[in-house]
C-alpha cells in the first residue's frame, strides 16, 4: 500500500475530485478486459494536465510507487490490470479530437477519443482511419497505440503503428518528449517511435497523438464462402495471394464457431460446414468488380461448396453478421470466455486450426477458433468456467502448447492483444536470448526505478522463485495459491 | 435471503463494451458507474469483499435500468435481472422509510389510491391552485419549481371508467385482443388509451378492456421488490384469461416488457406457470402487433418532420425496433429523420426522474439537443414515461414540437387525415 503521505501530495497534484482511493472505485479498476486476472490499485487519478502526469511520475519515482496507464480497460493481456503498490492514471476522459488537417490528411488527438468515435468522424469527410480492433466501440486511440492494435483490415491496411505519426509522451522520469510530425518521411535519428508504439504503457504515457488518415476506399464487395474442411479455406487465401489480389478482408470461421453462430442467430447455415471465409474487397469500382469474380473464382476452384456475392450494401452486411457475432456466439455458451491471439504466417493457417482442435481435445476444454485468415492471426476461444479450477488449469496447459506451436510454425504469441502478464511467460521462454535481453536493458535504461506499469511484457529483475517451501504448512500455502490462479501472476 | 445470482455474475466477462452505450457512464466517466463496474461491485458484496455501502446502494440507484447494455452485450449477461435483484437484496439489508418503496407499494399498484392522488393531482392544476403553487415555489426553492411545473396534465378522464368492456370493429372481424391501459398511461395519456382502442377496431380486431384489470407490477420489480409483482401478475393473468382475446396489446412499452416476463417471473408457482407462460407468449407491444398483423395503411402522411425515439422498454428489453421504426417511416415518407442516440435513454427511466431529477435532466438535455439537431417536429415513441419526459423538455425550452404515441399518429391520420 502507498502510504498516507503520498496519498496527501496526490490529492495536492490532482485535488480532491481527481484522486479515488474509495474501495468501490479501487473494486472498479482491479481489472480490464482480460479473463480470471485481477488485483486492486491503491488509488486512481485523473489528470487534468500533461503537468499533472509529469508531476504524479516523479512521485511515483521518489516514494517508489507504480503507475499503471489506463484507457477503457479493454485489453485481452492485462496490460492494465494493476500491479501491487500502484496508482492508476485514467486516460479515458482526454477525449477530445484536436485538429483535423484535410490538406495533410493528419488528425492531432487525445488518447482518450474511442476509436470508432474518431473513425466515423472522418468518415463523414470521406477519409478513413483503418484499424478496427474489435473493441473499436470502446476502446481508446490511447490504448490502441500503446497495444500496436490491428483488427480485421491488417492484410491490406497494416495496424495501428501505420497509422502513428508522431505524438507527445510523458517518459518514465517524467520528462515530455515529442516526436513524429506531419512528414511522411523522417529520419532524423533512430526510429524511437516504434520502440514506444507497442510499449503497453511500460515506456511512456501518451498525452497527444498523430494519426494519419487515407481517402475513403470509393467502393466494397463482400463475398462468402463455405468449405467442408478448413484446408480449402486455407486453400484460398494462399491461391488469392498467389492472384496478386490484396483484399481488405479476409476472415474464417471453423466448424466449432459456424456451430455457435446458427445456434444464436438462425442464419440458416449448414452446421457441417468445415469453414467459412468471408473476403472483402475495395478500390475504385471497376477494380473491385473484376477483383470479386476473380476471388469467386478462386473459392469455387479451391473446394468451396457454395459461394454467396452480396449485390449491395444490405447484403453485405447480413454476408457479415456470422463472422460479426462468432464472439458473442461462443461467449454465450460457457461463463468465462478466453479470447487469444496466436498468429501464424498465413500459408500455415490450416496447420495451425487443426492442432488448435486437436488440443482442445486432448485436455477436454471446447475451443472454438475463428480470425483474421488474411494474415495468419488466429483466435482460438476457449469456453470455459473460471470457477472450476481444473478447467482453468486445463486450459492453461492447453494454450502452453498452442503458442508453443505457432512460435514452431514460425508465428508469434500475439498477433494483436500484447504480450501483458498473460504472456510474458511465453515471451520469455520462447524467444531469442539477445531479443529478451535488449528488452530488458531497455527498460532498465529509460526507466530506472521500474515505476510505469511494472512486471508487464517482461520482468526486469529475473524471476525469483524464493526458497523452496520446506514445512506441511509452507507447501499447502503454496499449492493453495497455485489452486487460486488468479492470484498466481503476481 | 435473496441472493446476486453468481451464475448471472460470471457470464460477464469484463470486456467493456456496455460501456459505450451506457448514460450513466457517459455522465460521470468512472468505471463504477457502468454495467461492467457494477456487476464487479455486486460480486464483490455477495463475496463479502465489499459490504453494502453507500457508495454501493447509490450506484445500484444511479443505473437507468434501460438495459442499453444488455443490447451491447456479446455476452448475454442479464444486466436487468442482476441490477433488479441488487436492489432487492439491498432493500432487505437496509430497513426503515423508503419513500421510493412507499410510493410504489401504497400508491401506485393500488387502483383507488393512485385514482384518489391523480384525481387530487387533476384538481390542483385546473382549480388554479397550481398557478399559485408555483409562484411560490419559484420564490423559495428553483429546484422544487423546475420539477413542479414539468409535470404533464393529468387526464380528465380516465380511459378505463369510460370505455366498454368489450367494442366491436365496424366491418371484418380478425379476432380479440385485449388492452391494459397502465397506470401512468391512463393517469397522464388516456387518450393515448382512447387511441390505441380505436385504431385496433379500424383494424378490424373486437378490441376488451378488461375493468378489473390491474398495475403490471414492472416498477416495483424494477426497484426491488419481489412479491407485489407476483401477485399483480396472478390478478392480470385471470383477468386477461377471462376476457378469451387472441392477443394482449400493450401500448406501454415497460408494461409490455415485464408482462413478456411473467412466464419467469411465475416460473416457480405450481398452479401459475404454465398460464404465465402462456400469458406472456400473447403479450405485443402495439406496434410490434400492428406491423406483424398488417394494419391499414391511411391515406394521408405525416407531414411534418419525424423522428423515432426508442424507447428503452421496447428497443433493449423487448428488442422490439424495427417494427414500430418502419411503421413510422411509412407514416412518415420523406419527412422521416434519423435521431442521432436514439436508443439512448431519455432519462424518464420509470421513475427515475422523479427520485433522481438531477440525473435525469442531464440525459434528457442530451435528448433534446439530439432533437434540435434533427430538426424534427414530431417525436414518435412508444412509452408514456418517455411521451412525459420528452414533452418535459419541450416545454422547458419552449419549442414547438409534439411527443407522440403511434397509436396517437394512426388515429389522427385515420380519422382527420393529416397531422
Amino acid at each position: 500500500m502507498i502510504g498516507d503521505n503520498v496519498k496527501k501530495e496526490l490529492r495536492k497534484i490532482f485535488g480532491q475530485k481527481r484522486f479515488l482511493d474509495s474501495v468501490e472505485d479501487r473494486i472498479a479498476y482491479s481489472y480490464d478486459g482480460t479473463p480470471v486476472i485481477s488485483s486492486m490499485p491503491d488509488a486512481i487519478v485523473i489528470p487534468a494536465s500533461v503537468d499533472q502526469i509529469s508531476a504524479l511520475i516523479r512521485l511515483a519515482n521518489d516514494e517508489k510507487f507504480a503507475v499503471v496507464p489506463r484507457g477503457s480497460g479493454s485489453g485481452l493481456s492485462g496490460g492494465s490490470v494493476p500491479s501491487k503498490n500502484s496508482v492508476v492514471l485514467l486516460m479515458s476522459q482526454w477525449n477530445k479530437v484536436l485538429e483535423l488537417d484535410k490538406n495533410n490528411l493528419t488528425a492531432w488527438v487525445e488518447p482518450g477519443v474511442i476509436t470508432a468515435k474518431l473513425q466515423s468522424q472522418v468518415e463523414s469527410q470521406g477519409l478513413f482511419y483503418p484499424p478496427d480492433p474489435g473493441s473499436a466501440q470502446i476502446c481508446t486511440l490511447g490504448g490502441n497505440v500503446a497495444e500496436n492494435a490491428g483488427g480485421l483490415r491488417g492484410l491490406k491496411y497494416g495496424v495501428t503503428k501505420n497509422y502513428t505519426l508522431g505524438f507527445e509522451v510523458v517518459l518514465p522520469t517524467g520528462e515530455v518528449m515529442k516526436i513524429g510530425g506531419k512528414n511522411m518521411k523522417d529520419v532524423a535519428g533512430y526510429n524511437l517511435k516504434d520502440v514506444l508504439i507497442g510499449s503497453e504503457g511500460t515506456l511512456g504515457v501518451f498525452t497527444k497523438i498523430l494519426l494519419k488518415l487515407i481517402p475513403m476506399p470509393a467502393s466494397s464487395r463482400t463475398l462468402l464462402a463455405f468449405y467442408d474442411s478448413i484446408g480449402g479455406a486455407a486453400e484460398t487465401v494462399s491461391a488469392i495471394t498467389a492472384a496478386r489480389i490484396m483484399p481488405a478482408m479476409m476472415e474464417f470461421l471453423d466448424n466449432t464457431t459456424i456451430r455457435a453462430v446458427e445456434a444464436f442467430s438462425h442464419l440458416g447455415l449448414d452446421t457441417n460446414t468445415g469453414a467459412i471465409l468471408l473476403v472483402e474487397v475495395d478500390g475504385p469500382r471497376s477494380a473491385v468488380e473484376e477483383d470479386a469474380i476473380a476471388v469467386e473464382n478462386i473459392c469455387r476452384g479451391s473446394g468451396a461448396k457454395d459461394v454467396r456475392v452480396a449485390k449491395d450494401e444490405a447484403e453485405a452486411l447480413k454476408l457479415k453478421t456470422a463472422r460479426k457475432s462468432a464472439l458473442a456466439a461462443l461467449a454465450r455458451i460457457r461463463p468465462t470466455t478466453i479470447l487469444e491471439d496466436a498468429t501464424v504466417p498465413r500459408s500455415e493457417l490450416a496447420v495451425m486450426v487443426d492442432f488448435i482442435n486437436q488440443t482442445a481435445k486432448k485436455h477436454s476444454i471446447q475451443i472454438g477458433t475463428f480470425g483474421h485468415a488474411g494474415d495468419g492471426n488466429l483466435h482460438p476461444t476457449a469456453l470455459i468456467d473460471e470457477r472450476d479450477h481444473a478447467e482453468i488449469r486445463r486450459t492453461e496447459e492447453a494454450f502452453d502448447d498452442i503458442f508453443r506451436k505457432a512460435v514452431d510454425l514460425g508465428g508469434t504469441i500475439t498477433g494483436e492483444h500484447g504480450v501483458g502478464l498473460t504472456k510474458k511467460k511465453f515471451l520469455e521462454e520462447l524467444y531469442n536470448t539477445p531479443f529478451v535481453k535488449m528488452m530488458r536493458t531497455t527498460k532498465q535504461m529509460l526507466d530506472p526505478n521500474c515505476i510505469l506499469n511494472p512486471d508487464k511484457v517482461i520482468s526486469v529483475s529475473p524471476r525469483c522463485e524464493g526458497a523452496l517451501p520446506k514445512s506441511r504448512e509452507q507447501i499447502e500455502k503454496v499449492l493453495k495459491r497455485m489452486d487460486n490462479p488468479s492470484e498466481a501472476y503476481f | 435471503m435473496n441472493e446476486i445470482s453468481d451464475d448471472l455474475l460470471t457470464q460477464c466477462m469484463h470486456c467493456g463494451l456496455c460501456l459505450s452505450v451506457c448514460p450513466t457512464y457517459a455522465l460521470t466517466g468512472l468505471e463504477r458507474s457502468s454495467p461492467r463496474g457494477r456487476i464487479r461491485l455486486m460480486r464483490s458484496v455477495m463475496e463479502e469483499k465489499l459490504p453494502v455501502s453507500d457508495a454501493f446502494v447509490e450506484e445500484m440507484n444511479f443505473c437507468l435500468d434501460c438495459q442499453a447494455c444488455e443490447t451491447a452485450c456479446p455476452a448475454g449477461v442479464k444486466y436487468g435481472e442482476l441490477v433488479e435483484s441488487a436492489r432487492v437484496f439491498v432493500d432487505q439489508k437496509r430497513k426503515g422509510f423508503n419513500l421510493k418503496q412507499f410510493i410504489l407499494r401504497k400508491i401506485i399498484v393500488r387502483k383507488r389510491t393512485l385514482r384518489l392522488v391523480a384525481r387530487a393531482a387533476g384538481f390542483y392544476q385546473r382549480s388554479g391552485i397550481e398557478g399559485v403553487v408555483l409562484g411560490a415555489l419559484k420564490l423559495f426553492s428553483k429546484r422544487l419549481y423546475n420539477r413542479a411545473k414539468l409535470l404533464p396534465r393529468v387526464s380528465d378522464e380516465f380511459a378505463i371508467d369510460v370505455l366498454p368492456e368489450v367494442a366491436e370493429p365496424k366491418d371484418g372481424l380478425r379476432g380479440t385482443v385485449a388492452v391494459l391501459t397502465g397506470c401512468v398511461m391512463d393517469v397522464f395519456y388516456a387518450d393515448v388509451n382512447r387511441d390505441t382502442v380505436d385504431v385496433l377496431l379500424e383494424n378490424g380486431w373486437q378490441v376488451a378492456v378488461p375493468h378489473d384489470q390491474v398495475c403490471c407490477g414492472s416498477l416495483n420489480a424494477h426497484n426491488g421488490d419481489r412479491e407485489t409483482p407476483r401477485a399483480l401478475a396472478k390478478k392480470n393473468i385471470e383477468v386477461f384469461e377471462r376476457s378469451g382475446a387472441d392477443y394482449y396489446v400493450i401500448n406501454s412499452a415497460g408494461c409490455g416488457a415485464f408482462m413478456k416476463q411473467y412466464g419467469e417471473v411465475l416460473a416457480d408457482d405450481a398452479e401459475f406457470a404454465e398460464r404465465a407462460k402462456k400469458f406472456s407468449a400473447k403479450v405485443k407491444d402495439f406496434s410490434e402487433f400492428l406491423y406483424q398483423t398488417g394494419y391499414k395503411k391511411p391515406e394521408a402522411h405525416i407531414c411534418k418532420s419525424t423522428v423515432y425515439h426508442e424507447a428503452c422498454h421496447l428497443v433493449h428489453a423487448q428488442k422490439v425496433s424495427t417494427e414500430p421504426k418502419s411503421i413510422v417511416r411509412e407514416l412518415s415518407g420523406d419527412q422521416f429523420h434519423e435521431l442521432n442516440e436514439a436508443t439512448w435513454c431519455c432519462g424518464s427511466a420509470g421513475i427515475y426522474n422523479v427520485v433522481r431529477y438531477e440525473d435525469a435532466s442531464k440525459l434528457l438535455d442530451r435528448k433534446m439537443k439530439n432533437i434540435k439537431d434533427s430538426g424534427a417536429e414530431v417525436v414518435v415513441t412508444g412509452n408514456p414515461g418517455c411521451m412525459a419526459q420528452i414533452g418535459a423538455g419541450v416545454k422547458n425550452e419552449k419549442l414547438d414540437i409534439e411527443a407522440l404515441h403511434p397509436a396517437t399518429v394512426l388515429n389522427r391520420l385515420y380519422k382527420s387525415g393529416k397531422l
